[in-house]
């Protein structure tokens, strides 16, 4: 498949999307408006696992940092609940950015394993401040926000708000797809496969990730302030440990490095889990089993299944065509 | 606040420290060794707890529910080495998402066996007693923790400095490349470090289980912890666990007695700080 | 749990169809369906499952039948996380279409799911989440919210008067820092300090503490006796650390602090402890005593407060069912109904006030080890040494007057003895 057809496949999945949503079940809408949601914070984790090969175990800090804004705003400040509910989307993805350069500072200089305990502290750090930083956050009970924002719409209405969350969700798509396929993002994946060349060839390698770091954060803090009116209610499990590692395993279910997978990892996860949870009592068995089996079976993700089907009815007869390490 | 509270906060500190070393002298050695980020740690932790319940409650021993809990611990770690761990080469994200996935899968299966009571285990009335020094009471079973961190202790740096097993230990921990190149089994010694490792989290699971309790949630609170004592001794390196547990034990004791408000915060901050600055921790080795 | 939910609907669906058969179709029964949320796996797992047990207890002991209603029983587990609380709520209501939700174990999750009970204008019953101003201060914003358990600071107002009695001058706090914590330490604080006691110290050790040891040392040693506050593990550790740091000073506490989901596991060194709470499994009625023998006999273990609650709550939703003659009356109307019901539970009466929070007897409690119901084997029991009928939440404040003050947080009531 080319590209081109590739682009034209996934535009004709979201306009299906966007027309079958608000026919589906009264909870159906609600579920998919959280996977789309979900799917932009995976996405913004795929820029830096998938492309830049940084393995993040801290990207719910910044869901965090947008839904807590997003609701003190909202309670304190009465902000936040008709036009400047744009706003809000602005500072929380600017707050998130900011809070992500800060803490690139220390995390990019790591790479490899030590990335992964860093961004487990910073966003421990994070999850600290939101647990116990009472007057603030309300502590373990969290914050319930008054209500969606409505300027002239009523973002109320679960139909608006999903497409709502719809635009962003594909204007991110959008403005992360050009990224990836931008010079920019190409020299990410350059360091992403050769880290030592890339700087031998005089490119600031650090300056790159750093900058693929903050553009993470800032997603990912877009993705927090339309979590906290999706939920209506902002809690320190948004922001814990589990959150972060969660959002890991949609995009290596999914597929790292082709920004779509991350968006079915999402959607996979959130759907698996909340039927399976409504079925069986045992349904965490099954969770951890699809994370397992995911990594002994799928290193490419479910995208890489669909390669590798593609490609092997391609390739009928050719069998080292075919051939892809199972484990790498 | 008068010299008594520095002492007991600073003696309150170095027995929790002692807990945290048995758990995080494992996780560093699995690291240092196989660089593997074992987030089924905590698990072991809680399932050691589990398994002395269940030795106690057949048995009424104690002292026998030690062995068997570390022993069966290790167990479960050398399975889950050998049979999926080992498939994954050096990935540290899928190792991660593979461990986690077990993780969960331990979680549950606690609570299908041993239910979602909080439950308690019980040491020997002997370890029970208060010992009162110059006015201070100090709790025989923080005593005994401290005593068993710096006897285990003892016979781990024994091991590595002293043994033929040890030095291949440090070898492979120096360069694996190298020390399979001189003929030293570094499969074997993984197997056997990872089981090692599973072997002091269960032992640490037993003996906090008299301290901290056993219940469900224990695991992926723990963890954490566990991660920050490894992190800022250093992987990798049994001083520096030692150190690090030290630190963080008292760190964390100071802290929450001092600042109980951001407690937390004074935690994991110093660990980001540390990270940054040194990556492999104030003793771990590049 | 499958078995508890599996069975619910069978039951339901057999009942169906028998009058089916009977061919009357002017007499089918109506189904009430309930939506049921508690933690099912995860650390709470335990305390969910006792939540269930109670409620299918009571379900089993009417047969099914609310006045010749049928209920269905839907579970849905929410791991103890408000955001999955919510996301489960709307999922009841929406796609299953209960006419009830009820359920949320923690404060947090009743604090989450009151709101989803405003934007669904369905009715949410909280058995046990106890934030204290669910039916206070915030009690207008939420018009579908019921609670059948209690408030925070309900137990505790009469513990400081107590307190009083019992003459102690000097107490010292210690309670987990959250929400519960603060609103259980402010109501104690109250009425302690306006019969002339004084609270010398707040100590708040984070929720989910287990070592103690940075806060026991802190403790002041001129206080005449120790309050606590603990939920979960927290109350099985802090008692042992506590007597291994030698105190010999009284303990008093807050119910959770020593409730029976905990005290099969603790050690000898709580015998003496008192604390104070809207249940006793040792309570000495013969209503209790049945209750507690038969849902040993069903389930192995001393019912909890857990259990209490939602079998109560069965019999509040009885009693309604029979005012409408098995009709659901509609969200507004049951709430309505439910506001003006009086049952003798096992707790004892129990009545709600015009807020929609219980009106009940409160009982001050001293750990003991005894035989009790006839077991043959010595064991921890919560003894009730003082009861306080007919408790509001307001307590002799008058509700005008209470709703005048903010609620209890870290810093309210001030600490003004605090040294």
């Amino acid at each position: 498949m080319t590209s081109r057809t590739k682009a034209v496949a996934v535009a004709g999945v979201l306009l299906g999307l966007a027309l079958i949503a608000p026919f589906t079940d009264a909870f159906v809408i609600l579920l998919i408006t959280r996977a789309l949601i979900l799917a932009i914070l995976a996405m913004s984790l795929d820029i830096l696992l998938g492309f830049t090969g940084l393995p993040s175990l801290g990207q719910a800090a910044y869901l965090g940092i947008g839904a807590y804004l997003t609701a003190i705003l909202a309670t304190k400040f009465n902000f936040g609940l008709g036009w400047s509910f744009w706003v809000v989307v602005v500072l929380g993805i600017l707050l998130a950015a900011a809070t992500a350069a800060f803490f690139g500072l220390f995390a990019v200089r790591a790479s490899g394993v030590y990335f992964l305990m860093i961004t487990l502290a910073l966003g421990q750090c994070v999850w600290g401040l939101a647990y116990r930083w009472n007057s603030m956050t309300g502590g373990d009970n969290g914050i319930n926000l008054p209500g969606r924002p409505a300027f002239g719409i009523q973002l109320s209405s679960d139909v608006a708000y999903f497409y709502v969350v719809f635009g962003f969700f594909a204007l991110s798509l959008l403005m992360l797809y050009v990224l990836v396929k931008s010079p920019f993002g190409r020299s990410l994946e350059g360091i992403r496969e050769r880290e030592v060349r890339m700087r031998t060839l005089g490119y600031n390698t650090w300056l790159h990730k750093y900058l693929a770091f903050i553009i993470a954060g800032g997603f990912g803090g877009l993705a927090g302030v339309l979590w906290a009116h999706a939920n209506g209610h902002v809690s320190p499990e948004d922001v814990v440990l589990t959150t972060s590692v969660d959002a890991l395993l949609m995009v290596v279910l999914g597929g790292p490095g082709t920004l779509v997978g991350g968006a079915i990892g999402a959607a996979a996860v959130l759907f698996l889990r909340e039927y399976l949870s409504t079925l069986v009592a045992w349904w965490q068995y099954v969770l951890g089993a699809v994370y397992i089996l995911t990594i002994l079976y799928l290193p490419d993700g479910l995208m890489g299944v669909a390669t590798r089907l593609r490609r092997s009815s391609i390739a009928l007869g050719r069998p080292e065509d075919a051939k892809h390490p199972v484990i790498s | 606040m008068d010299w008594r509270f520095w002492l007991i906060q600073t003696f309150n500190g170095i027995s929790y420290g002692a807990l945290l070393f048995l758990l995080g002298s494992g996780l560093s050695l699995i690291f240092g060794v196989m660089r593997i980020v074992n987030l089924s740690h905590g698990s072991y932790f809680l399932l050691g707890g589990y398994v002395a319940l269940s030795v106690i409650l057949a048995t009424g021993s104690w002292v026998l529910a030690i062995p068997i809990a570390a022993l069966s611990i290790a167990l479960v770690g050398l399975l889950m080495e050998r049979l999926f761990l080992r498939r994954l080469g050096f990935d540290p994200l899928r190792q991660v998402l593979l461990t986690v996935g077990f993780a969960f899968l331990f979680q549950q299966a606690a609570l299908d066996i041993w239910g979602g009571d909080n439950r308690d285990i019980v040491p020997p009335a002997s370890l029970t007693q208060t010992a009162v020094v110059g006015g201070l009471h100090l709790p025989g079973y923080r005593v005994f923790m401290i005593a068993m961190a710096a006897a285990i202790g003892l016979i781990l740096w024994l091991v590595m400095e002293h043994t033929r097993l040890g030095a291949a230990v440090r070898a492979t921990v120096d360069d694996a490349q190298m020390a399979r190149g001189v003929g030293i089994d570094t499969s074997r010694i993984s197997m056997f470090i990872f089981a090692l490792g599973a072997f002091l989290a269960g032992l640490g699971g037993v003996i906090g289980g008299g301290f901290l309790g056993v219940y469900p949630g224990l695991d992926f609170q723990i963890l954490p912890i566990a991660f920050a004592v490894v992190i800022i001794g250093g992987m990798g390196s049994l001083g520096g666990a030692a150190i690090g547990s030290l630190l963080v034990g008292i760190a964390d004791n100071f802290g929450k007695a001092l600042f109980p408000e951001i407690s937390y915060f004074t935690l994991y901050a110093p660990m980001a700080l540390i990270l940054a600055v040194r990556p492999t921790g104030l003793f771990g080795r590049e | 749990m499958m078995v508890a939910k599996s069975s619910a609907m069978v039951t339901a669906g057999s009942v169906a169809i028998g009058i089916g058969l009977m061919g009357m179709p002017g007499a089918l029964a109506e189904e009430i369906r309930v939506g049921f949320i508690a933690p099912i796996t995860g650390p709470f797992a335990q305390a969910g499952k006792d939540m269930v047990n109670g409620w299918e207890m009571y379900v089993d002991e009417v047969k099914n039948d609310f006045a010749g209603a049928t209920i269905k029983f839907i579970l849905e587990d929410d791991q103890a996380k408000p955001p999955v609380g919510v996301l489960k709520a709307e999922k009841l209501i929406r796609q299953d279409k209960v006419h009830l939700i009820m359920g949320g174990l923690l404060a947090s999750t009743g604090y989450a799911l009151a709101p989803v009970s405003t934007r669904e204008k369905t009715v949410y019953i909280a058995p046990v989440a106890a934030a204290d101003d669910l039916t206070q201060r915030e009690a207008d914003k939420y018009p579908y919210f019921v609670r059948t358990g209690w408030t925070s600071s309900q137990p505790t107002h009469p513990f400081g008067e107590w307190a009083c009695e019992q003459g102690y001058k000097r107490i010292a706090a210690i309670a987990a820092d959250y929400a519960f914590g603060y609103e259980t330490v402010g109501g104690f604080q109250r009425t302690f300090e306006e019969c002339g006691g004084k609270i010398i110290q707040k100590i708040w050790p984070p929720l989910g503490t287990i070592d103690f040891g940075p806060f026991i040392p802190t403790i002041k040693q001129d206080a005449d006796a120790i309050f606590t506050l603990m939920v979960g593990p927290m109350s099985l550790q802090f008692p042992k650390q506590l007597a291994a740091a030698g105190n010999t000073k009284p303990v008093i506490g807050g119910g959770t602090s020593y409730d029976e989901f905990t005290l099969p596991a603790m050690g000898d060194e709580v015998i003496g402890h008192i604390s104070v709470l809207q249940y006793s499994a040792a309570l000495d009625t013969p209503k209790n005593a049945a209750f507690v023998t038969k849902y040993r006999e069903k389930y192995g273990k001393v019912p909890s407060y857990f259990s209490e609650t939602t079998y109560t709550t069965g019999q509040m939703i009885q009693a309604v069912m029979e005012q409408t003659g098995g009709k659901w009356p509609g969200a507004e109307a049951f709430v309505k109904l439910i506001s003006a019901v009086k049952v003798d539970a096992v707790r004892g009466p129990v009545s709600l006030d015009d807020m929609r929070n219980p009106v009940q007897n409160i009982y001050v409690k001293r750990v003991e080890k005894k035989k009790m119901f006839g077991y043959d084997k010595e064991e921890l029991w919560n003894t009730v040494i003082k009861t306080y009928p007919n408790v509001s939440q307001f307590w002799k404040f008058g509700k005008a007057q209470f709703l005048k003050q903010p609620v209890y947080s870290r810093d309210f009531p001030p600490c003004k003895f605090c040294e």
